[in-house]
């Protein structure tokens, strides 16, 4: 017999390894909730699958009575613009601070100090002051992702272009560039790859903000949803909304991932 | 035959003409308490090939930092045709570094042309069109004679360690420098593939007249490369403290490419050297 650590299942046993909790987990809610169902009929805290199914069947595929909407796809629509200009803005923001502060010292001495104490702050408590410098609408909700995610990313990059061999900066200055040059065509494309790593690291703390943000002020989005429903105890609506969620992270993750793989191939040295 | 005290002079006038490429005038280098390097004086021409062997921590790497501009002197001058050299790099100056000295994410084409297009395209770094497939061209050349001629469209990472030093040398010389700075270039290599890069260095030195400083850690590659043989190490010590006195040139060293006998106080001295610097 082989030691533990040295045994390693093939492809086939390890797919079924990885799929044999989530069906665990399926199994287990499915008995409960029968249990639970056979019990009293009208109970909601377990909905069953069919449920679950027609909740979002009348939430997706059926215009709202009251604004004449697809509610879920207007929520989802809501949720991910707001997402992704919060990213968007916060990877802008972070990557060209963090570029600055990484390369060059004399940008770094005043500006570092202070990113690292504003990376301190936590974002949920500056929420307040966001609804009362902006107002209730989306401004407030988007402020509030950059303001969580940008000091991240802006840490995360300095860190980065710090690491980035001091030899090469000296190669290409015996070749003749100059800083602009070398922030151009050395810095930047390294640190590109680094950028998606640190938005893919950073975009559940993104989902953080925008469900809270959307929880407290809004008229629409996935996290409205969810926190408008909790009123009626719809579970019906909450477990697959947040399922979506789930599987909507898990796409845009994937696509990340992906992406940095097709264009930038000389990351991945150990990918052939 | 002796040397007339007359001769000498005649012969000292001359070397004053010829301008010395590089030209150190007592040169030291302090980190605070830690003397580095002390009393320096040296003159070296265009076209030599100077080795400089030595311990670690001798001043050797240094030296070279102070070549390059990395470093500057704390005291006495360091000159490049009489006046102080530059103290930032910049393209008078190549490097080969033994490790880190390519960009991974170019190819080995964009790798040398990059710097052609640092020089004409100051605002995007960056080329097209037909001035790209001029220094394309350019480039291609320089890489067959360094061999890479089967591998421009290749990434780094995919290259043998011997080939991304080829790289790195051609990337080093596609802008003409007059000095190349190589340290330790091939330290990490395998003794057949270094073999084929001593080959190479000595051809493309020969070819593009350049003046070559290599530190190294193979005594014999020093012997055999090198038209002047350094060995960097202390002429004073004090063992209650170490730092207090720095390294020199304590051997300056003319090597013909033909073996040649060392006077037997030099060869037991530096056969005591090359044990300590294989130990490390």
């Amino acid at each position: 017999m082989k030691r533990l650590i040295n045994l390693t299942p093939s492809k086939p046993t390890r797919l079924l390894l990885g799929l044999l909790p989530f069906l665990i987990i399926v199994f287990i809610y499915l008995v409960a909730s029968d249990a639970r169902l056979a019990q009293n009929a009208t109970d909601k805290l377990l909905p069953s699958f069919a449920q679950m199914g027609d909740a979002i069947h009348s939430l997706a595929f059926e215009a709202s009575k009251r604004s004449g909407e697809y509610l879920f796809w207007q929520d989802t629509l809501s949720s991910l613009y707001r997402l992704a200009l919060g990213i968007f803005i916060a990877a802008i923001i972070g990557f060209t601070i963090g570029l600055l502060t990484g390369a060059i010292p004399v940008i770094n001495s005043p500006i570092a100090p202070l990113l690292t104490i504003i990376s301190l702050v936590p974002p949920m408590a500056l929420l307040p002051v966001l609804f009362i410098m902006f107002g209730l609408g989306e401004l407030s909700k988007v402020a509030l992702i950059v303001i969580g995610v940008a000091p991240f990313i802006a840490r995360d990059i300095q860190r980065c272009a710090q690491e980035i061999p001091h030899e090469q900066l000296v190669k290409a200055q015996t070749l003749g560039a100059s800083t602009w040059q070398i922030l151009l065509r050395v810095l930047i494309p390294q640190l590109l790859p680094r950028l998606i790593n640190a938005v893919r690291l950073s975009l559940g703390a993104g989902w953080l903000f925008l469900i809270a943000a959307e929880a407290i002020a809004s008229t629409d989005g996935l996290g409205y949803r969810i926190f408008l429903v909790r009123r009626y105890m719809s579970m019906d609506v909450i477990l697959p909304y947040v399922a979506w969620i789930t599987l909507l992270a898990f796409l845009v993750d994937w696509l990340l991932a992906k992406t940095s793989r097709i264009c930038f191939p000389w990351h991945y040295p150990n990918n052939k | 035959m002796t040397i007339l005290p007359f001769d000498k002079k005649i012969l000292e006038e001359k070397r004053a003409k010829a301008m010395p490429l590089i030209k150190a005038k007592n040169l030291w280098k302090k980190y605070g308490d830690n003397v580095v390097l002390e009393r320096m004086n040296v003159s070296v021409n265009a076209g030599e090939f100077i080795t400089m062997v030595g311990t670690s921590g001798c001043g050797k790497s240094t030296f070279l930092k102070m070549l390059l501009g990395m470093e500057s002197p704390s005291s006495g001058e360091l000159l490049l045709e009489g006046k102080p050299i530059p103290d930032e790099p910049d393209q008078s100056r190549g490097i080969v570094f033994q490790q880190y000295s390519v960009f991974p994410h170019l190819t080995v084409l964009q790798n040398v042309i990059i710097a052609r297009e640092f020089e004409h395209s100051p605002l995007l770094g960056k080329l097209f069109g037909s001035a790209k497939r001029k220094v394309m061209e350019e480039a291609k050349a320089l890489l067959e004679s360094v061999g890479l001629t089967h591998a421009l469209n290749r990434y780094p990472h995919e290259l043998s360690g011997g080939m991304k030093q080829r790289l790195a040398i051609a990337q080093a010389l596609i802008r003409q420098p007059r000095i190349l700075l190589l340290d330790e270039p091939f330290g990490a290599l395998d003794p057949g593939i270094r073999a084929d890069m001593h080959q190479l260095i000595l051809q493309l030195w020969r070819e593009h007249q350049l003046t070559v400083f290599m530190v190294t850690h193979d005594l014999s590659e020093g012997f055999y490369l090198g038209t002047r043989l350094w060995v960097f190490d202390k002429l004073r010590r004090d063992n209650q403290a170490p730092n207090a006195y720095g390294a020199s040139i304590t051997y300056d060293l003319p090597v013909t490419r033909r073996k040649q006998e060392l006077p037997a106080e030099l060869s037991s001295g530096l056969r005591a050297l090359t044990k300590e610097t294989q130990d490390l």
